[in-house]
């Protein structure tokens, strides 16, 4: 079924900011999340990890572990079954399922420090620790590479020794180069020559983490029927499933994955690092296990946002018009294949129409942990080298910078640089909305007097947003209650966002339906909740089993009034007969006499969206340096977004002032601080430095709506793009405020102090 | 070593055999059952662990269980009263000063406490306040909001 936005429609739910159905659980104390799972005869489960970044694994000796009392089950790689060399969508990212196999725990490398290598269960925590320092590795340690470019130095140690990488198409042996593609248009160099103004420059950016609060968690039971029962925080329960029988050999129906609450995810919880593990040591031990990760096993074990080395060049004519533009991406994919690489090409010229572009992607193999995806993943590394360059174009150039980036917006109709032609997009609207904010239009004080200096910057970022698959059903009860089951994770009020557009088209209160997200034997396949896609695509389910609801209803009161279905209208909550006024029946009166027409009436909707309305956002950002220390402040923050229409405004704003605070914390603080043998010297949450409610100011939101042409309500998905352009923002801030370009993440005090030295021995 | 203590956690004296190296955390997630009380770090560094015992917030995770012997521990369990919620529940829940929810119980523990010896914080004292608990979804904005409709009903 496809449903367009009609505009101009007048909404009685859409757009107001009922209260969250889960809220009264979730300051209570009562939501249960994976790791307050309580089974009877449940074991704890841990694992060991390497102390080494790279190194052969020569022997593992789990029988001094196994002998200990309290020690259920030790598993090793050796427990895994071989697996199919298959790949498989994971929502946000691809999963390799030999790769992943190998990743969830280490076969005979490993890859990088923190990789796992065993995992126990026994009776309890301390127990559980005790045991794992009984389990004896004997390793031989190998060169540690801990950047891209000497990953592909000449002389490299090959971290996958049977790594077959691809270079535009062609099979590679021997490399730590797993995959290089190129996106080309119209002939780039040309466009150079046509240029008055070229910058070229090049950026190095860390490794940053998620900072999901809430550890990964998993819990698993066998059953009798010999079907396996997972808990697990995820983003995706299905994905849990695919993964769970990718890397143990089962049917996908042999397990059943129960969604918790999950604590945050932004894209790393899209990995399902410990449910196979929790599943093996629940068979092995005939007892169920819930494995936990502590912060320093998130840190070193999970998926953070690629780090590498961006280079952008664009050029420009004397009336500021791009001509050409190239993006040479070299992102670190960690210890396997698979880095945000792709996405960062789609993402980079999102915001702009350019005739010649080319773009060179690299995933490159060093010993990091495997990168996952972080909130429209790619793009920020993309936004912060491309964005960095239009402003230092506008600064030699003597151009506006919003002005600038009005005049070459991308518009419905051009071509994006990788290929698609863009649907209708609100980039000029979302930069005039810039140019019109009161932000932009309120001076700044640059020298306030304080010994301090100010300055504002400003940048925009470009987020394609998902569709793919989505279930929902709905259940009417015989007092006009909705019951919905929909099968979408919960990061952040999507129960809401999704229940309102069934609302609307059922003309009834948000609070009149009550939304559960059941497991995944009890609901259609539903995607992860990634890509932006959920209120979208998922709410574009709960819509067609709102519209199914409805014509059903048609026939119930048809057959009530003795006359053909298609003479029953639907109106405002209540159901009439267009040839005879007098047969009317409201919502309630209508659901109390179900059973006098066939019974209960529930139905269902599902999706498969191939499109989605493309996310385009500006920030505008005032910082505050303490030239003596390099200690930046955050005085005001203005995130402009296109929400293509806000389903729950506050919701919609929250993921934009999440998004940008997310950003802010990756442009001045966060890094995963590795050493030269490939340790991460700060894998505590002291030490990676997360923004605090102290560093921050109110963030202003301004939502900008213009209608994606795709699904009921011309929706767009609003929780990545914001993370898009605070990095490349806040860079030009500190230019305007020192006069100076840094070129890495995140430009903490010591790199300002770095670039003011450098600044005054060159004056 | 085991250990003999009998604590107060919200208005019911336990008393209980715990291991010295148990935390605070654990006894009251895994002997207790009140798994309000969220893990995040293990270092005292996100609060998502924030208790009150004796009225003072403190992160459970870096107390031992025997060290709250004879005191008076309340969990975000134990905020609410004879089935109303507390102000700070209220606010949080209507200002939408939560996205996942898991930093929510010991964000609510802290402002409570704020609140409790500073009735009417200014924007830059709530900010103080719940300095020492992280979130990652919200950017903190409608935590301070909600605290601020909390301290305006309280």
């Amino acid at each position: 079924m496809v449903a367009t936005h009609e505009p101009g429609k007048q909404y009685k739910v859409i757009g107001t900011r009922p209260i969250r159905h889960d809220g009264y659980d979730k300051v209570t104390g009562r939501a249960q999340y994976g790791a307050d799972i309580r089974l009877p005869g449940l074991l704890w489960g841990d694992v060991l990890r390497s102390p080494y970044a790279h190194a052969r694994i020569k022997s593992i000796d789990t029988s001094a572990a196994d002998a200990m009392p309290g020690v259920y089950a030790t598993v090793t790689h050796a427990d895994f079954p071989t697996v199919e060399d298959r790949t498989i969508d994971a929502g946000e990212g691809t999963v390799n399922f030999v790769r992943q196999s190998q990743n969830v725990i280490a076969d005979k490398k490993v890859h990088y420090r923190g990789h796992v290598v065993a995992a126990i269960a026994a009776t309890d925590k301390n127990t559980a620790l005790e045991a794992l320092g009984k389990i004896k590795v004997e390793y031989e340690q190998l060169p540690v590479i801990t950047n891209v470019t000497d990953a592909i130095a000449d002389d490299a140690t090959i971290i996958i020794e049977d790594l077959v990488g691809s270079d535009l198409g062609n099979d590679v042996h021997n490399t730590n180069i797993a995959n290089h593609f190129r996106h080309e248009f119209g002939d780039p160099e040309k466009g150079f020559a046509d240029s008055t103004l070229v910058i070229e420059r090049e950026f190095n950016m860390s490794m940053v983490h998620q900072g999901y609060i809430e550890p990964h968690n998993a819990t698993a039971i066998w059953t009798n029927d010999g079907r396996v029962t997972i808990w697990s925080s995820t983003q995706g329960a299905f994905g849990v499933r695919s993964q769970t029988a990718g890397l143990l050999n089962l049917a996908e129906s042999q397990i059943k994955v129960n969604p918790v609450e999950i604590g945050g995810g932004f894209g790393g919880k899209t990995v399902a690092y410990l449910p196979p593990i929790a599943a093996l040591l629940a068979g092995k031990a005939g007892r169920p296990v819930k494995v936990q990760m502590d912060r320093k096993g998130v840190f070193e074990g999970t998926g953070p946002a690629p780090g590498g080395k961006m280079g952008i060049k664009i050029g420009v004519d004397s009336a500021g018009k791009i001509q050409a533009a190239t993006a040479d991406f070299k992102f670190e994919a960690g210890g396997f294949p698979g880095s945000a690489v792709g996405a960062a090409a789609i993402c980079v010229m999102g915001s702009y129409k350019i005739a010649n572009t080319r773009i060179d992607g690299y995933d490159i193999i060093v010993n990091k942990p495997k990168s996952a995806a972080y909130r429209a993943p790619g793009s920020p590394q993309a936004a912060y080298a491309f964005e960095s360059v239009v402003n230092e174009i506008c600064e030699q150039g003597g151009f506006d910078k919003l002005q600038f980036r009005l005049d070459n917006a991308s518009h419905e109709g051009d071509r994006r640089a990788d290929g698609p032609i863009f649907p209708l997009i609100g980039t000029e609207e979302t930069v005039q909305a810039a140019m019109d904010s009161d932000h932009w239009n309120s001076p700044l004080d640059k020298n306030p007097g304080n010994g301090k200096v100010r300055g504002r910057g400003v940048a925009s970022g470009f987020w394609m947003n998902g569709g793919g698959k989505s279930s929902a059903e709905l259940s009417l009860d015989a007092d006009g209650q909705v019951f919905m089951n929909e099968g979408s994770a919960d990061i952040g009020g999507t129960r809401a966002s999704i229940a309102m557009q069934a609302a609307e088209y059922l003309g009834i209160a948000a609070e009149d339906i009550h939304p559960s997200i059941p497991d995944t034997d009890s609901i259609g396949f539903t995607g992860v909740t990634g890509g932006s896609r959920t209120t979208y695509a998922t709410g574009h389910a709960a819509y067609n089993a709102a519209v199914a609801m409805v014509e059903e209803l048609k026939v119930r009161a048809s057959m009530l009034w003795g006359i053909d279905a298609s003479d029953v209208e639907f109106n405002d909550s209540s159901f009439s007969s267009k040839s005879d006024p007098e047969l009317k029946l409201g919502w309630k009166e209508l659901a109390a006499r179900l059973d006098e027409t066939g019974g209960p009436v529930q139905t269902a909707g599902s999706v498969n969206l191939s499109a989605a309305g493309n996310g385009t956002a500006t920030h505008i950002v005032d910082l505050e340096i303490d030239p003596e220390t390099g200690k930046t402040d955050v005085l005001r923050y203005t995130a402009v977004q296109d929400v293509g229409k806000a389903i729950h405004p506050a919701y919609a704003e929250g993921q934009i002032e999440g998004g940008a605070v997310q950003g802010i914390g990756w442009a001045l603080n966060e890094e995963y601080f590795i050493t030269d043998d490939g340790t991460m010297a700060n894998s505590s949450f002291l030490d990676y430095r997360m923004p605090t409610s102290l560093d921050l100011p109110m963030i202003d939101t301004i939502m900008v709506e213009v209608p994606s042409p795709f699904g009921p309500y011309g929706v767009r998905g609003v929780g990545e793009v914001p993370l898009a352009p605070p990095l490349a923002a806040c860079r030009d801030a500190i230019y305007d405020a020192l006069g100076i370009h840094l070129y890495s993440t995140p430009m903490k005090p010591g790199r300002i102090l770095e670039a003011l030295e450098e600044k005054k021995k060159n004056s | 070593m085991p250990n003999e203590i009998t604590v107060t956690v919200n208005g019911t004296e336990y008393t209980d055999t715990v291991e010295a190296r148990q935390l605070l955390s654990d006894y009251l997630r895994e002997t207790l059952g009140l798994t309000g009380t969220h893990l995040g770090c293990d270092t005292s560094s996100c609060g998502a662990c924030t208790v009150l015992v004796d009225g003072q917030s403190a992160k459970s995770c870096t107390l031992l269980a025997v060290q709250a012997n004879g005191h008076s521990v309340t969990t975000i369990e134990g905020l609410a009263t004879d089935g109303e919620l507390h102000p700070v529940q209220a606010a949080f829940r209507e200002e939408h000063g939560l996205q996942c929810g898991f930093c929510t119980p010991g964000m609510m523990i802290s402002v409570a406490q704020l609140l409790d010896r500073n009735p009417n914080p200014t924007e830059t004292e709530i900010r103080e306040g719940i300095g020492g608990n992280l979130c990652r979804c919200t950017g903190y904005h409608n935590i301070v909001k909600a605290a601020q409709t909390a301290a305006r009903s309280i």
